[in-house]
């Protein structure tokens, strides 16, 4: 059946209807904290319970001990810490037990109330959840971004913030409304930041090929430059799953949020997100949330051996490539044949062809969908 | 807590040449495990008013998920 969300019920913290207009109203007269598009995007999905769960931003017990055992205080399974930081100058006047309004664009976001206000170190943090400290880790570059206190509290969701796919963005409620409502009963999740090559869709079919249903989840928001940027991700999806899958058997929905690059941590926390949104199975790649070689092949694999209790089950899957002998795509656990006869997909010669407007050889990627990403200009984020 | 000596042992003998370094971590895993699935056993999914659910799936409907 469609996985329990984890800590055992989904998260629902959206105001509606008159106390959403008290709320409204209220907030006028709080202490303002103006968020930017990454930390609205933790707010909505707090709200909405794909953090499940978390009913607001981590306070400081739950924070020392995310980084420390990848647990929250309660011992359940939680890799990331989740946090609202501001510059303390911000924080002066503001005490446990007061509530702030969270704003985002100028326009009230969100309701929180004040549980802690606490210092937090940066290398640290970066240790920790990233491995490395060195400012050349994306994830690592963007913790330099960040203010000086972080402030740990529930919070409750007063307005969406916008989404330019609207039409794809379904909430964890929602999906598990859907899948039940197609019958499934397993469901594997498929994390995405990349444009689909045959590698991509040779892995989510294998997995398909035991499960009832395949939730393609790309993952929106900020990224690194030289990425591929979201709308592009979108477009060569929606035209792989017409021409290449089973009529009913994807539901292609976005998540929105930071992709942290923080490799093993973040494949847990990938995990854990799904599951909030029904799935009972998650594809694990190689290098899953890499970046660079700041983490092993398979380090994403071998964490998820501290979690028995996690309630999703990781399916990992080795790189796959094209086998002239095999006469298809095939992973290194199936295929006994050497090197010469394999065709492995190298991501970096096909951005290259891509950027250069070059069809990319179709044990590669599909033509449909080399044809869809040459339609940009650029395809990359800047 | 404590255990039976002959299981201390028993467990003592199992993990050699395993991953576990101690009695007291391979207990911690196998706990965590059981845990969980008794807390799963025991959760019931949390129930949806009937306008609520006619909600969302006329917004699945409209989005051509359904």
């Amino acid at each position: 059946m469609v996985s329990q969300p984890h800590g055992g019920r989904l998260v629902r913290r959206v105001a509606h209807g008159r106390r959403r207009e008290r709320l409204l109203e209220e907030a006028q007269g709080m202490p303002q904290l103006e968020l930017d598009d990454t930390r609205a995007a933790d707010v909505a999905n707090i709200a909405h319970g794909a953090y499940s769960p978390l009913e607001g931003f981590l306070t400081e017990e739950d924070y020392e001990s995310v980084l420390l055992h990848m647990r929250l205080s309660n011992d359940l399974p939680w890799p990331i810490p989740i946090v609202l930081d501001t510059p303390s100058e911000a924080a002066r006047d503001w005490g446990v037990g007061d509530e702030i309004a969270l704003t985002h664009r100028g326009r009230m976001l969100a309701v929180m109330s004040v549980e802690d206000i606490y210092a937090w170190d940066r290398a640290e943090y970066a240790e920790r959840v990233y491995r490395t400290t060195d400012p050349g880790h994306p994830g690592v570059a963007k913790l330099g971004e960040m203010g000086g206190l972080l402030v740990g509290g529930r919070l409750e969701l007063l307005e969406e913030p916008p989404e330019p796919f609207q039409a794809l963005r379904l909430w964890p409620i929602e999906t598990r409304v859907l899948f039940r409502e197609r019958g499934w009963r397993t469901i594997v999740a498929f994390q995405t930041r990349n444009v689909p090559h045959l590698g991509h869709e040779y892995v989510q079919k294998a997995a398909l090929t035991f499960t009832d249903g395949l939730l393609i989840h790309p993952l929106v928001g900020w990224k690194k430059p030289g990425d591929f940027r979201d709308e592009v991700i979108i477009r060569a999806y929606e035209e792989l799953i017409r021409h290449y899958y089973p009529p009913n058997s994807v539901v292609l929905s976005v998540l929105r949020m930071q992709m942290r690059y923080a490799g093993p941590r973040e494949a847990v926390f990938h995990a854990i997100v799904r599951k909030n949104y029904g799935a009972t199975h998650f594809i694990v790649g190689r290098d899953h949330a890499g970046v660079g070689s700041y983490y092993g092949p398979y380090e994403a694999w071998d964490i998820f051996r501290e979690f028995p209790d996690l309630g999703i089950t990781p399916l990992f899957i080795r790189e796959s490539f094209y086998c002239t002998k095999c006469g298809g795509m095939v992973n290194e656990k199936i295929c006994p044949h050497g090197d010469e006869h394999r065709i492995r997909i190298s991501g970096t010669k096909l951005r290259s062809l891509l950027a250069n407007k070059q069809m990319p050889p179709e044990t590669m990627m599909r033509r449909e969908v080399a044809q869809v990403v040459m339609e940009f200009d650029n395809p990359f984020t800047e | 807590m404590s255990i039976p000596v002959t299981l201390y042992k028993r467990i003592q003998e199992l993990i050699k040449d395993t991953g576990f370094t101690s009695v007291s971590q391979f207990v911690v895993y196998v706990l965590r495990d059981v845990v969980a699935e008794m807390e799963r056993e025991k959760l019931q999914a949390e129930g949806l008013s009937e306008e609520e659910r006619e909600r969302i799936l006329e917004k699945l409907r409209r989005l051509g998920y359904i």
